[in-house]
């Protein structure tokens, strides 16, 4: 930044902590990582919403605690902000456990930010639905079924833990077939009536990439 | 502290009171300030300076001056033309014809009218923004009185064949009077952002309203005019005043119009000159913006654009991210991303020209103005491809 390019003092909506995890935001993964330097990665949000949250997991079995979090934001400087913010919050004093780390609210994460304008809280509740979609496939890779968080979503496929919430999300990520979505979620394998389930699901949603349906934006 | 470098590239959002328009408007915030309406000599004066505003204007338009009424904004006078002829013929025809990418203060009433059972067909355009002659035509019928098309999109700048739809309309009218059909058909442009730029006389162009303010001229904010030719009636939109005919109550604005006057008289006399000028720096900015930066397109009609406007969306990013990240650089430009509208919709405009979502969330709009250089655009460019690159690195999107 050259001499004459200092920062201004214009009052913004922002908080002053907002504006610092944009213009520096923290663990945000720089670069496309190795196979096996994270054990999950889950995403969140469509182009159609404007909002995308990826996040990468590194978790200590043993402990059950989460050694590294990355993360990739396409969206408004909040939407980048809560990410980096929320990262901060779940890797400090060497990171909590998973279970501490669920019970980071989306008003926890307000709060840390110091406010956010009303109009762009839906942005902080993606990042941690975006760490829940990771967890979950975390928890799916070890095969603990048991631990899904389903959020209250009608859950679809029985073994897997699958919830219409999680399918519908693929589908507005462009998964047009039950093949597609099934090399994403591996929902419905060997089980006809799931399978049916899925076909609804996609008559249901598919195309809305041009036709946008955001549930966490407010009417 | 050190000044910050400052650069607007704005222009279509709102432009500085130019000095001359200035210089014009000074008496009214001095010692005019009766009101026009008054019989004394204070009055008197007061009215001499709107009259002189109106007749200067009229000159501009190529119009009669009480063909001029003079309101509170761009928006109103959207609002007027289109609510106010809607409703007075009402009982001749209710049907409208405008576009998808009209401002919003044409789109809200037209929805409110259609609230109120009247039709309207919302024409598309083309991937740069084109209306299409024959579609509109082709959507007229014998109860249409009111078609409203942008004379240059706000956006994206595209500019609209308004003299050439004009034209037609005058045959579609004659073929109803030999047919011995009553219904009126008129035609509105809103010209606020044409008006630098653009031819204004009202019989070249074909149009039985105009709209145009005070605020993307070089004049004052809080003045708007609406052309309506002789003969036009419309339906008041308030009441409690015989000002402007009877058709926009409440004390004039005489600053305001008198400035409106001076800005466009000026921008008419500046208008070939102005126009190359940016055109040439426009086209720069474009060239620079599409080789430097990957993954950047071109919002709009290549050539058929306002001379001031340049609209691209970069694609994997999100417009206001990048607007905060201009800011921070002293840059002001605007975008049509979803995350900056209040009502977290992406741009109807860019949507409409048939652009994945993406586009409109990864647009940036830029717009030039007469004070606006080469150098401005250099500066741009020096901190501009580090933005970008910087919010792509953490995107969640790959851009690809």
């Amino acid at each position: 930044m050259s001499k004459d390019v200092v920062s201004g003092d214009q009052n913004w909506a922002y908080s002053d902590k907002v504006k610092d995890h944009f213009f520096n935001p923290r663990n945000f993964l720089n670069e496309d990582p190795p196979a096996g330097q994270f054990d999950a990665q889950g995403q969140v949000g469509s182009l159609a919403c404007g909002d995308i949250m990826s996040i990468w997991l590194k978790i200590d079995p043993d402990q059950d605690r989460i050694v590294d979090l990355k993360w990739r934001t396409f969206g408004c400087a909040s939407a980048i902000a809560a990410t980096s913010v929320f990262s901060e919050m779940v890797l400090k004093n060497g990171g909590l456990t998973i279970e501490e780390a669920i019970k980071i609210s989306p008003s926890d994460i307000m709060a840390e930010l110091g406010g956010l304008p009303a109009r762009k809280v839906h942005c902080s509740v993606l990042a941690d639905k975006a760490f829940r979609q990771t967890l979950n496939n975390y928890f799916r890779i070890r095969g603990q079924h048991n631990r899904i968080i389903t959020d209250g979503s009608r859950v679809i496929d029985l073994d897997l833990k699958i919830t219409e919430q999680e399918v519908v999300e693929v589908i507005h990520q462009g998964a047009q077939t039950l093949e597609e979505i099934q090399a994403r979620l591996k929902v419905g394998v060997g089980r006809p009536e799931v399978k049916a389930e899925i076909e609804k699901l996609i008559e249901k949603h598919r195309g809305q990439e041009s036709k946008p349906f955001c549930p966490r934006q407010k009417p | 502290m050190t000044k910050k470098r400052l650069v607007y590239f704005d222009h279509a959002a709102a432009t500085y009171i130019d000095r001359p328009v200035r210089r014009a408007m000074r008496p009214c915030l001095n010692r005019v300030y009766g009101n026009a309406g008054s019989l004394h000599s204070f009055g008197r004066m007061a009215k001499n300076y709107l009259d002189g505003a109106r007749q200067q204007i009229a000159g501009v338009l190529k119009a009669q001056p009480t063909e001029i009424v003079f309101t509170g904004s761009g928006s109103e006078s959207d609002n007027l033309a289109l609510l106010g002829v809607a409703r007075r013929y009402a009982s001749q025809g209710r049907h409208l014809i405008t576009s998808q990418i009209e401002h919003k203060a044409i789109q809200q009433p037209a929805r409110r009218l259609m609230a109120d059972g009247f039709e309207v067909d919302f024409l598309p355009v083309d991937q740069s923004g084109l209306v299409s002659i024959d579609q509109l035509i082709g959507r007229l019928t014998d109860q249409t009185t009111l078609v409203s098309i942008i004379y240059a999109n706000n956006e994206i700048g595209t500019i609209e064949p308004i003299a050439e739809i004009g034209h037609q309309l005058a045959k579609v009218r004659a073929d109803r009077r030999q047919r011995g059909i009553k219904t009126p058909l008129f035609f509105h442009t809103d010209a606020c952002q044409a008006a630098g730029y653009l031819d204004l006389e009202v019989d070249d162009l074909g149009v039985d309203l105009l709209t145009l303010n005070g605020s993307k001229v070089y004049g004052a904010k809080g003045v708007g005019l609406l052309y309506v030719r002789s003969g036009v009636e419309l339906q008041p939109l308030a009441f409690g005043g015989d000002q402007e005919g009877g058709r926009r109550p409440g004390t004039e604005n005489i600053a305001g119009a008198v400035g409106l006057g001076a800005a466009l008289e000026l921008a008419q006399d500046l208008k070939d000159d102005e126009s190359e000028r940016e055109t040439q720096l426009r086209d720069y900015f474009i060239e620079r913006l599409l080789s430097q930066i990957p993954q950047v397109v071109l919002n709009g009609h290549p050539r058929h654009r306002l001379p001031n406007n340049i609209n691209i969306s970069v694609l994997g990013i999100e417009g206001e991210a990048m607007l905060l990240w201009l800011d921070h650089y002293g840059i002001a430009a605007s975008t049509g991303s979803a995350c900056d509208s209040e009502r977290l919709e992406p741009s109807h405009v860019i949507t409409a020209l048939g652009r994945p979502h993406q586009y409109a969330h990864g647009s940036l709009r830029l717009t030039l103005g007469r004070r606006s250089t080469k150098r401005e655009v250099d500066y741009f460019m020096s901190v501009f491809p580090g933005i970008v690159k910087k919010l792509r690195g953490m995107s969640a999107v790959n851009y690809e």
